[in-house]
């Protein structure tokens, strides 16, 4: 055994840096024990305790400095030496890695953030309602995430907000973009003129997106929650929503998202209508277009029908329905004809695998009317409804983020798994001739939602080339050229593995409905 | 306008409870926002809200501000030196002090008894350790806490009758503390060492130590020590595990007045040299310096502030204004940290010592931040002391207005631990520590950081409650 030993007289360094480089020391292989420190009496004694000592180290004083190690190895002392040195003036890490400061409360980021303006929650519904609440108590606006939060809660919290003047967005509200910053699942949209209050998540997307492709902008996007225009809520914060978009100087035109609401909670909202100047389109998805109109509103055909409307009312222009597509007839036709000529005889049925809601809704309405009896986890009616929501029957078409797929596991749009495994399955039935999907991007979208498509949709296509059968693969990508997923890129994947994409949701779905009206001869 | 639209012309700060990624998205957009550590409510966090009706709340409120009144008020100075049996309440020839909420012989961890053997020595009581673990089992000996009798001990924390002691007052309440002499480091009392060096170093202070210091403060008079803690923790001391600065000052304090006196000069310079070469001399002046301050809380009825914590190695004992001279008294946890050389974890005894006085009265861990080598026991960077110190803020109910840390603007050191705060938010407060050896007359085998068992502040809530309501 060797002992080695280096001193440095006059030479201080902090002693506790020393008993980390100790630490360290002691784990190289050669070195059997080891003290790196100043001379104090205590060092000494460590040294006496370890047989680290000599005659040299007895006589040290605290102001100087020593390494005494044991090791097998005669030749260890100068490659400790140098590890020593090397731990002595290893540069300090400027960037500092300590993460930022996160306090446990509210109550505590309220003190930190005195300026706070607004609370994102998302924490389990169980506890949600109570931090929203305290949240409103402190005047802070509330976009409120989560759900399983019950109705008497949810009319408390707006009460509290409606009394307060602050936004109750949810609960189960996914989407809004306050002051132009997307808030959890939204799209970089230009900033503009169109105030939009929406009930739904994905059709609030799906209507921005549009507005942004057509050169249109948003002044604020309000979400309210889907429950919000039930009878028992009564629209509070759609109605709140819809006022403060009045009052706004920024803003021109006015959109109200919703699904079909009550009919005495309509009936508020659009005599709200009356009170303002401002051109409002009420996009009731499926709801009574004649009952709107007669309020003085404007109504839709479709979530992109809206979006077109509110980008041609600010900019003064006339408006009409839009029931076609943004590329000529001739080149739908060549579409058509193409896919119908690939497709054999006996594939006829839709497989439609959504992961938003709206999206989903909306396609089915649309082949509803034309006569097609689409079978779903949240079906139109319910001798619709599928008897296992995990197989497709028929013309299919499912909500991937609903309650039957999502209980316990991250929503589609955030990991796509429930589609992975859905898709393989539709390519083994014979009689299957399209599947249909949308591709969500934007903030709090997986960062790469084609990509986590791509091999199983050429697998699929492969599964059903290989019985003499041809996969159609209709897509649609809801999202701008600003969001973080590079929508380009995206596009790109999709369109060289054959997936035909189309502008707008609408649009990929009346593409399907020609094809599908070719194959059922309808 | 409603303040909807007032929303409109504001840029929007966000506070994000849930969903991490939803914040991470908001930092990537530059907005200014901060992500809440939520956890869910615990059974005694929803005892809180018994407390929460505004009639209580407001009394809680009133008492709390009481109690941080007082501890902001208190001026401790050292007025003398004296020895345990003449000057500390209730002590006897036989009653041996300890730290940490009281225990009884057969409880006590091996450094607590290897400190009493070492006492027992030291006043000649036994001659060696056989019979001083005999005597002490036998009953004849009195064993108390030092929080008893108004004085406090770091590690062990034993006080016999013969030993020479600080005197120090609270000069606004008249109220006094006591302390022994820090011996050093190595092989101590404190750590539970009875070797014949050990009683030898005890013999020294009271023969030599103690009178040179004695004369020395009638010269000097009183020394003020909220200026030397305020000074010391702007130079890098948090007053618990770092004490170089604080030495350094009382040092500057007390060195002409020991040359004064009329001991020959082998004498002073043994007494000055002792001190100069022990790093924290002056810890056993902070830490009565904290009692004292601390004192003068007992006993405000409906107040929800700490005024003890404490460990006798076995167990961590707390103490809260509104419920007197009731312990609260849970399992100590083991010290996080760093080991000296030849030892590890296998060598440690579970937390102890009275010294986490200092971090009730919002210094040591809780002033982490100005004193960033201390950090570095645990691994940390300056950045982390930071946060140490910041979450201390949410345990508290005030700020220091004597006590200030340069690198976090000069904001006060975090003050007055609230046992509502430390349920509701489950931060527990953060004690640095020294690490004795779990084996008697060994002595420190490292320092790192700590926390008092969740336990002692549920059981103080749960007491609280009953006794306020």
């Amino acid at each position: 055994m060797n002992l080695c030993v280096d001193i440095r007289k006059n030479t201080y360094y902090d002693s506790v840096a020393l008993m980390l480089i100790t630490k360290e020391i002691k784990k190289m292989p050669s070195v059997k024990e080891v003290i790196v420190g100043m001379g104090t009496d205590l060092n000494k004694e460590l040294t006496e305790n370890l047989s680290l000592s000599n005659d040299e180290i007895k006589g040290l004083t605290p102001n100087d400095f020593f390494i005494a190690a044991t090791s097998d190895d005669e030749n260890s002392l100068e490659i400790i030496v140098k590890k020593v040195d090397e731990l002595l003036n290893a540069k300090a890490d400027f960037d500092d890695s300590a993460p930022e400061y996160k306090p446990t409360t509210l109550s505590a980021a309220i003190n930190h953030l005195e300026e706070a303006n607004m609370a994102i929650i998302s924490l389990p519904g169980k506890y949600a309602a109570y931090e929203a609440k305290k949240a409103l108590n402190n005047n802070l606006h509330v976009m409120l995430f989560s759900d399983n939060i019950t109705v008497e809660e949810e009319i408390e919290l707006k009460e509290i907000g409606r009394d307060k003047g602050l936004l109750v967005m949810g609960p189960d509200c996914g989407t809004a973009i306050i002051n132009g910053v997307p808030l959890c699942f939204a799209n970089v949209v230009r900033r503009g003129d169109i105030g939009v209050v929406g009930a739904s998540g994905t059709g609030t997307q799906e209507i921005t997106v549009i507005i942004d492709k057509m050169g249109g902008g948003v002044s604020q996007v309000i979400g309210t929650g889907g429950r919000d225009l039930k009878s028992a809520v009564g629209g509070i914060m759609m109605i709140e929503g819809f006022k403060a978009l009045i009052d706004d100087e920024d803003t021109k035109v006015i959109v109200l998202i919703s699904k079909p609401p009550a009919p005495e909670v309509a009936e508020k909202i659009l005599n709200m209508v009356k009170s303002t100047n401002k051109p409002v389109i009420a996009s009731f998805i499926g709801g009574d277009r004649i009952e709107i109109e007669k309020h003085g509103a404007y109504s839709s055909v479709d979530l992109e029908d809206a979006a077109r409307k509110a980008v041609l009312l600010s900019e003064g222009k006339k408006i009409e329905d839009f029931t076609g597509f943004t590329i000529s007839d001739k080149e739908i036709d060549v579409i058509v004809q193409g896919e119908c000529k690939k497709i054999s005889k006996g594939q006829k049925y839709l497989r439609a695998l959504y992961t938003g809601g709206t999206l989903a809704d909306e396609a089915m309405k649309m082949l509803g009317k034309k006569g097609y009896r689409i079978y779903s986890n949240i079906p139109l009616s319910p001798e619709l409804r599928l008897s296992n929501v995990h197989k497709s029957f028929e013309h299919t078409c499912v909500d991937l983020g609903d309650d039957d797929f999502t209980l316990g596991k991250p929503h589609p749009m955030i990991d796509p798994v429930a589609r992975v495994e859905r898709l393989p399955k539709e390519a083994l039935d014979d009689e299957v001739a399209i599947v249909l999907m949308d591709f969500v991007i934007g903030y709090g979208s997986n960062i790469d939602p084609a990509g986590e498509m791509l091999e199983t949709i050429i697998n699929a296509k492969k599964e059903m080339e290989k019985r003499n059968k041809y996969l159609c693969v209709i897509g649609y990508i809801c999202g701008t050229e600003g969001d973080p997923q590079n929508y380009k890129s995206q596009s790109e994947k999709l369109e060289k593995e054959g997936v035909i994409l189309m502008p707008s949701n609408a649009q990929a779905v009346k593409l399907t409905s020609l094809i599908l009206g070719k194959l059922n001869k309808i | 306008m409603t303040a909807i639209n007032k929303l409109f012309s504001k840029k929007l700060i966000v506070i994000n409870l849930g969903l991490e990624s939803f914040q991470k998205d908001l930092k990537e957009q530059k907005v200014k926002s901060m992500h809440v550590n939520w956890r869910p409510p615990t059974e005694a966090s929803m005892k809180l809200s018994s407390l929460e009706s505004e009639n209580i709340s407001e009394k809680i409120e009133i008492a709390n501000k009481q109690a941080l009144d007082k501890l902001l008020a208190a001026e401790p100075i050292i007025v003398g030196i004296g020895t345990a049996g003449n000057d500390i309440p209730g002590m006897t020839k036989k009653t041996i002090l300890h730290a940490g909420p009281p225990i009884s012989w057969a409880d006590m961890c091996e450094p607590l008894k290897g400190a009493i053997v070492g006492g027992l020595i030291y006043e000649k009581l036994v001659t060696n350790e056989d019979e001083g673990r005999k005597l002490a089992a036998s009953g004849e000996i009195i064993f108390d806490s030092c929080h008893h009798h108004s004085t406090v001990g770091p590690m062990a924390g034993v006080v016999t009758s013969s030993m020479p002691v600080w005197i120090l007052q609270n000069k606004t309440f008249g109220n006094f503390a006591y302390c022994t002499f820090n011996e050093g480091l190595g092989k101590v009392l404190r750590f539970g060492a009875f070797s014949p060096e050990v009683i030898d170093r005890l013999n020294w202070m009271e023969k030599v130590l103690a009178p040179v210091l004695i004369e020395a403060m009638e010269i000097k008079g009183v020394v003020d020590l909220k200026t030397i803690i305020a000074q010391s923790l702007q130079m890098g001391d948090e007053c618990h595990n770092r004490n170089k600065a604080g030495t350094s000052l009382l040092f500057r304090e007390l060195a002409t007045c020991i040359v004064k006196t009329k001991f020959s000069n082998d004498e002073k310079a043994e007494v000055l040299t002792f001190i100069d070469k022990n790093d924290h001399f002056f810890l056993n002046i902070s830490m009565p310096a904290c009692k004292c301050s601390l004192d003068p809380l007992k006993d405000i009825p409906n107040s929800t502030v700490v005024y003890t914590m404490s460990r006798n190695g076995t167990n961590f004992g707390i103490r809260i204004a509104g419920t007197g001279d009731e312990w609260f008294t849970a399992p100590c946890e083991l010290v996080e940290g760093l080991y000296f050389p030849g030892f590890d974890e296998k060598d440690a005894n579970p937390d102890i010592g009275d010294s986490c006085i200092t971090e009730t009265a919002g210094i040591g861990g809780f002033a982490m931040a100005t004193a960033p080598a201390i950090v570095q026991f645990v691994g940390g960077t300056p950045k982390d002391a930071i946060n140490y110190t910041t979450s201390m803020y949410e345990i508290t109910c005030g700020e220091n207005n004597a006590f200030k840390i340069p690198n976090i603007n000069f904001r006060g050191t975090p003050t007055g631990i609230d046992i509502r705060k430390v349920i509701e938010t489950r931060i527990l407060p953060i004690i640095n520590t020294g690490i004795a050896c779990n084996r008697a007359g060994v002595g420190q085998v490292g320092a790192g950081v700590v926390h008092p068992p969740m336990k002692c502040f549920e059981d103080a809530l749960t007491s609280f409650i009953k006794k306020t309501i």
